[in-house]
């Protein structure tokens, strides 16, 4: 187990390493700059704001220069376009509420699609899982910017107590969190659904069936263990996407999260602020792949043994 | 056991969240912030900072109004007027070339110290100072001598046109008759920065300095800074040091930057706010049948207009530009498209007592004739032109009405070339485009903002016209004291420019926007800066 756990150590660390140097060239590579505006710089001040960001400089230079920095100073650099401001700090005050909104998020798709998955497993072919997979299907084809906009208008309005976007009141959690929630709900609902009736047709279960085991047992006691894995291995990068943070669900609920500025950061050039954003969220990735493993190799007693 | 503990769960958690959620009866967002005399104000996007001498949005313009107070400020009613702000006065000698402003003495920052000439003297060095490398500092190039100490030709500020005669007495040398100076100072980068706050946390060439930080900045405006939440919100509340604090109607503004123009208007439905920064035309049209009260559709200062690339064949030729312009039906753009825009006829919009000439319109007759005359009767041979435009919903729209609108008027096929932002701006500023999509809004109310740019050698011309004639009249334009005689050049020059067509004046902008019945005061203003201190919201009945 620990061999595992630095053997994956060592490659997220490779992995991240790989990840910020494409991502350096790449944003590097794309037409414009984070200079570039309707209204051109005259030459001297963009000079000057150049020498300021250090971006005056050729590339491999400012590549090793981000790169001593980010290691010997833990430095992410500053955003470009705002005057003063480091990524590092963009990045501590947005990713605590894209962080909350995930977990809820992830607690309401757990609570929603887990039970829904079993249930149509247990109920298959029946009107209940047909019922089931039928509101999975529209969960997962419908995107969020649908789903989004259609509950602030329909909650948002209708109810007083919600406010249709805005991050002022604990209620204004409620909208963003379950639009997040219930698409991945939807997700988590098939691979429950697929995972249970794989583990339901098994061997033992037919065993524990014919020893008079109450159904309710078996379900909860001996297939679920092994049912829930196709979603467990799911939930890993499912739940760093979400802490990270939507795009789309913080600009359709005014949210002060982190995913917009991944959209913004590239849309404006934002080289530092990108390649922040970029590695932050690989670290997140890498962490929550290696946590998913681990669960993986508690409910799956061979995968110990491998 | 799980057809049993499902339907408890929902009747014991979700039916009583529910019934509590609608319920509930809570006071909305607006009420509470009328009562509170808050403004809620949607303002499209966190700003990119608070310094007056880095910004250039008017994003963050509209914060800086509620801060900052220049010499002249901006009145609540007029576009014209020009009320005094820090100064009691500003006044100019027989040629309009040396202002003296006087300051008025109870004038104090937010952090109770004196506002002094040496603020504005210091505030204008900053601005000009090379290291600096503001963006705008060329907005103070009407000083004399400001743009040899900007570009780092001379470092003796001394040259500049810029004495402080004694604490209260500002002199301004500028490099020419300047008529219109009084609506120059209304922009905020004219506006003086504290020089004790700015040089306490940094050096006056610093780049990065941190004097606008929440719990660091200092303004001598009717407001001064209470809380700000990154890409949530930033209030203002009153500045008790203001000169004219008794009579701040409103006690605070609170600035959301709501990028996502849907959900804004989502949210002034919800009352969760008192003005909107916009309305899509899908609101547009739904308010004009259910609120009409509540939208407001004003003319701005600006103007759209297609580029075209005066370098490439054929638009090279002035009789295909301006047949091209002249198959341009700009009302049935208007009227289809655009939500209470107005068919331009010229790139300034009226503005004062200047109307820009009655050139640009559509003759479909004429527009065959010169294209004919150019060597492309009925579009025969015209080659395959691109119209560049940037991925947005308005400019996709009106590049397919423009599309069909040269096709059915003079035989000629264009294509689409849809661009990601950055990419779109590249290829403009390089000339590489066969016709592209732009507009332009003006920092002042004076036609000079909207011509200079088609001079030779601006960064903003992108087009690749050159008239000596225009460039000419411009320069003439800047020597003239006389406003009458000078607006008549400028009338000119306009008229050059738009006979030779290097761009194809669409529209003149307006703004569509939302406001709540309970704000008194909020005047149509061309520049939409209506100072936020006049402003009161009434409860509703």
């Amino acid at each position: 187990m620990f061999r595992l756990i630095i053997s994956r150590l060592g490659q997220g660390i490779i992995t991240l390493f790989v990840l910020i140097t494409l991502t350096f060239f790449l944003v590097r590579a794309m037409p414009g700059s984070p200079y570039t505006g309707e209204k051109a710089i005259p030459e001297h001040a963009l000079k000057r704001m150049k020498e300021y960001t250090g971006l005056d400089q050729p590339v491999p230079v400012q590549y090793f220069r981000y790169l001593k920095n980010l290691i010997v100073h833990q430095d992410l650099g500053d955003v470009i376009k705002k005057d003063g401001v480091k990524v590092s700090e963009i990045i501590g005050e947005s990713f605590p509420v894209s962080l909350g909104l995930g977990v809820l998020s992830i607690g309401i798709a757990l609570m929603v699609g887990i039970p829904a998955g079993v249930i149509a497993a247990v109920k298959k072919n029946t009107a209940v899982d047909f019922a089931c997979l039928a509101a999975a299907m529209v969960g997962i084809c419908l995107p969020s910017f649908v789903i989004g906009p259609l509950l602030a208008v329909t909650a948002g309005l209708g109810l007083k107590s919600l406010n249709v976007a805005g991050w002022s009141s604990p209620t204004d959690w409620i909208l963003p969190a379950v639009t997040l929630g219930l698409i991945n709900a939807a997700y988590l609902a098939r691979l429950a659904r697929g995972g249970m009736l794989d583990v339901l047709s098994q061997d033992y279960i037919r065993t524990a069936k014919a020893k008079g085991a109450p159904p309710t047992r078996i379900v909860i006691r001996h297939a679920l263990r092994g049912g829930l894995i196709p979603a467990v291995a799911f939930i890993g990068p499912a739940f760093a996407g979400m802490i990270s943070g939507s795009f789309v669900i913080e600009t359709i609920f005014q949210v002060p999260g982190m995913g917009q500025h991944f959209v913004n950061a590239a849309t404006d050039r934002e080289f530092f602020l990108i390649q922040g954003l970029v590695l932050f969220y690989g670290f997140l990735i890498v962490g929550a792949n290696l946590l998913a493993d681990l669960a993986q190799i508690a409910l799956n007693p061979r995968l110990r043994k491998s | 056991m799980l057809r049993r503990v499902m339907p408890r769960c929902l009747l014991t958690f979700l039916v009583p969240l529910l019934l509590m959620l609608s319920s509930c009866e809570k006071e909305s967002q607006v009420a509470k912030a009328t009562r509170e005399g808050i403004l809620l104000l949607g303002n499209s996007n966190e700003p990119k900072g608070l310094d007056p001498h880095i910004v250039t949005g008017v994003i963050e313009a509209n914060i800086l109004r509620a801060l900052f107070e220049g010499l002249i400020t901006n009145d609540p009613t007029s576009d014209t007027a020009e009320p005094g702000g820090a100064a009691l006065s500003v006044t100019p000698d027989a040629t309009a070339t040396v202002w003296t402003a006087k300051l008025r003495p109870d004038g104090k920052w937010s952090d109770g110290m004196p506002v002094t000439a040496q603020d504005f003297a210091f505030s204008y060095q900053r601005l000009l100072t090379p290291e600096l490398g503001a963006q705008y500092a060329e907005m103070l190039y009407f000083i004399k001598g400001a743009e040899d100490f900007n570009k780092g030709k001379t470092t003796d500020f001394s040259t500049v046109g810029v004495e402080v005669l004694d604490p209260l007495t500002l002199r301004l040398t500028l490099r020419g008759p300047t008529p219109y100076f009084p609506e120059i100072l209304k922009h905020f980068t004219w506006t003086a920065v504290p020089q004790h706050v700015v040089l306490k946390f940094g050096t006056i060439g610093q780049r990065g300095n941190p004097w606008t930080r929440l719990e660091n900045i200092v303004g001598n405006g009717p407001y001064q800074m209470k809380s700000w939440r990154r890409t949530d919100h930033i209030e203002v509340e009153r500045n008790p040091h203001y000169w004219n604090a008794k009579n701040v109607i409103l006690n605070g503004v609170r600035f959301l930057p709501v990028t996502n123009i849907y959900t804004e208007g989502r949210m002034f439905r919800d009352d969760q706010l008192h003005v909107t920064y916009g309305a899509t035309p899908e609101v547009v049209d739904q308010m004009k049948k259910e609120r009409p009260d509540q939208l407001r559709q004003e003319p701005y200062v600006g103007t759209d207009f297609f580029r075209l690339n005066n370098t490439r064949k054929p638009m090279d030729d002035i009789r295909v530009r301006q047949a091209l312009s002249a198959a341009t039906d700009r009302q049935a753009l208007c009227d289809h498209v655009y939500r209470g825009y107005k068919p331009a006829y010229g790139i300034t919009p009226p503005m004062g007592t200047y109307d820009p000439p009655h050139i640009a319109s559509y003759d479909p007759q004429k527009a065959k004739r010169l294209l004919a005359e150019a060597g492309y009767p009925d579009g025969k041979g015209f080659p395959r032109l691109k119209v560049l435009i940037a991925s947005k919903e308005t400019a996709a729209t009106l590049a397919q009405a423009l599309q069909a609108m040269w096709r059915d008027t003079l035989g000629v096929e264009v294509e689409i070339e849809n661009k990601e932002w950055n990419a779109y701006l590249v290829a403009t500023h390089d000339l590489d485009y066969d016709i592209a999509y732009g507009g332009w809004v003006g920092d002042y109310l004076d036609p000079l903002t909207f011509l200079e740019m088609w001079s030779p050698g601006n960064g903003n011309n992108n087009t690749g016209w050159n008239n000596p004639a225009f460039a000419g009249l411009l320069q003439q334009s800047c020597q003239e004291s006389d406003a009458t005689h000078r607006l008549e050049r400028l009338h000119q020059a306009e008229a050059i420019l738009i006979e030779e067509s290097p761009v194809v004046v669409v529209a003149w902008k307006a703004r569509n926007y939302l406001v709540h019945p309970s704000v008194e005061g909020w005047n149509p203003l061309l520049l939409s800066n209506n100072p936020f201190q006049f402003i009161r919201i009434t409860p509703q009945r």
